[in-house]
């Protein structure tokens, strides 16, 4: 018995022959924050849709704690907590109405209702406004709202379609904390597009594009490509590049406009000291030497982009 | 258990908007009127009606002025009540909270069914009630108003079936509304269209000729079967619909 809470295999839904999600296939262990990207449309929402039980895959399998979705729709659907895109908000009734209602139809037994409303507000920062109107809220305490609805029962696994959405900064701050909270003790998923979110609070990320999973690693592999090997290094008298490459370790070297100069070196090699040594001594007129990173965005971008590269080549 | 938990969100949705407590008072104060009408009447016309067999009790000449008008007046109050249950949901896209709970399809319809039912079965009590009291001067029978409780009820569960049907397969309230008032208003007079031929099959789907043993106070179980058909008829037309959301999406 592995104790993965949510697997998803093999996930393809259609939409009038057009593969809107193709043969997603993943594993998230209890304890970890799943982080889902992608460009509009390319099939996040979907996913989210069927792995909460709101569309029925065209093909494959979902598996809640080892309990599938399609068999067993309301012994897995117990153990999920959902926040659409679109929030699922009763305007009509205040905060502590409706999280009541929403604790009830999660089977939280009537002697913890009150309790669990209570701790719900408390952990998404409502408490001053249980007797309001949820029409009555500003856009983001309509999200906390959303987000307290899809934690009342202490699920299992929170599933979050774009939770810091229409948040001012300090909100999408204390969002981002409860989401690390709530992801220590079950799994999370959430989708974005913020891609520094990511980074802050996930451990695993997937990048999805035109329905195809590109990219399923954990937060580090994606750090790495996005620091890599990589020095950039700024001179007055910038030497050749081949007399860069000299430097033990060195790989490649680039120069670049400006004075600057972009230098590979092997994995197990760190040659920033040797680098600075050499500049001194040659008088190089060194003025800065940082690890060249790149983006997030130039990641993504690549990731998303190489599939698309790959597609075309394979057309013509 | 989790059907009740649906009703009661229906309840609290009903009574949290202006709409419910209107169209409660409103028909209260229209039967109100018609009941007093009705005892002045009363005695209006039993004076000038000599001979014995002219004679009918006062719950019977009261209860059929009342019941009769109630049974009309659900024809527009029904589709007003019933037309935002699943459309409005649909339209601000709220069903995802419904059918993400652990909570089968077929629990959150007979819920929301239930919730309707209950909210208007007020209407029903109050109106029982009401005639109830004449018991005070007058020996009433209660018989009669029991037989007619149950057709009411009946009839406004069926009405609430095929409106919740059709809030189903629109977005619009507005559009369920027409939509579930021309239907029932069709199905209400069919037997009119076949008044030549009462025998007629079409005639007998019609939704008055099976609440007239009602009015007349005989608790008839054929026509129990037909109420009860219709309703299951409509709810599962309604799980199936929303069940083609889950798979077409």
């Amino acid at each position: 018995m592995n104790n993965f809470t949510v697997e998803a295999i093999g996930l393809t839904r259609l939409y009038g022959g057009r593969e809107a999600v193709s043969n997603v296939s993943f594993n998230l262990s209890k304890g970890e924050v799943l982080g889902f990207l992608g460009p509009n449309g390319a099939g996040k929402s979907t996913t989210m849709k069927m792995l909460t039980g709101n569309l029925a895959p065209s093909n494959g399998s979902v598996k809640i704690c080892g309990i599938d979705m399609i068999e067993h729709p309301k012994e897995a659907k117990a153990l999920i907590g959902y926040l659409p895109e679109m929030r699922p908000l009763y305007k009509e009734l205040t905060v502590d109405e409706y999280l009541t209602v929403a604790a009830r139809l999660h089977r939280v037994s009537a002697s913890h209702i009150k309790k669990a409303v209570e701790i719900a507000k408390e952990r998404c920062g409502l408490g001053h406004m249980s007797k309001r109107l949820i029409e009555n809220l500003s856009n983001g305490y309509q999200q906390r709202v959303g987000i307290a609805q899809a934690i009342i029962h202490n699920p299992m696994v929170v599933i979050l379609d774009e939770p810091t959405v229409g948040l001012d900064p300090i909100q999408i701050r204390d969002i981002r904390a409860l989401i690390r909270e709530v992801g220590g003790e079950h799994s999370v998923i959430i989708s974005t597009h913020i891609l520094p979110e990511v980074e802050m609070v996930c451990d695993h990320v997937q990048i999805i594009d035109k329905g195809q999973l590109v990219f399923n690693g954990s937060i580090d592999v994606l750090k790495k490509q996005r620091i890599g090997n990589k020095l950039l290094i700024g001179m007055r008298n910038a030497p050749s590049a081949d007399e860069m490459l000299k430097i033990a370790g060195v790989t490649e070297a680039e120069a670049l406009p400006g004075g600057l100069m972009r230098v590979r070196f092997a994995d197990d090699a760190a040659p920033a000291e040797a680098i600075v040594q050499a500049a001194v001594k040659n008088s190089w007129g060194l003025h800065q030497i940082a690890p060249d990173q790149t983006s997030l965005e130039d990641v993504f971008v690549q990731l998303t982009y190489q599939e698309q590269a790959a597609q075309e080549q394979f057309a013509s | 258990m989790m059907i009740i938990n649906v009703a009661r969100k229906e309840l609290k949705s009903m009574f949290a908007s202006p709409m419910g407590w209107v169209i409660l008072s409103l028909l209260m104060f229209a039967f109100g009127t018609y009941y007093l009408n009705g005892v002045n009447d009363y005695f209006a016309v039993m004076s000038g009606a000599m001979r014995p067999a002219e004679r009918t009790g006062v719950t019977q000449f009261v209860g059929q002025m009342v019941y009769g008008f109630a049974s009309f007046m659900v024809l527009f109050a029904v589709p007003l009540l019933s037309m935002r249950l699943i459309s409005e949901e649909r339209r601000s896209q709220t069903l995802p909270f419904l059918f993400s709970a652990p909570i089968s399809l077929t629990e959150i319809v007979v819920g929301k069914f239930l919730g309707l039912v209950a909210f208007l079965s007020i209407l029903i009590v109050f109106i029982a009630a009401m005639l109830s009291t004449l018991n005070i001067w007058a020996d009433i029978d209660f018989g009669f108003i029991v037989a007619n409780s149950i057709g009411l009820l009946l009839m406004v569960a069926s009405f609430s079936a095929l409106g919740l049907y059709f809030s189903s397969l629109t977005q619009q309230p507005v559009v369920a509304a027409i939509l579930t008032f021309v239907a029932l208003f069709a199905l209400m007079f069919l037997d009119r269209f076949f008044a030549g031929d009462p025998s007629n099959t079409l005639a007998s789907l019609s939704l008055t000729r099976h609440f007239q043993s009602f009015s007349g106070g005989l608790i008839d179980t054929g026509d129990i079967a037909y109420f009860a058909l219709f309703i299951v008829t409509f709810l599962t037309l309604t799980v199936r619909r929303l069940d083609a959301d889950r798979l077409r999406g």
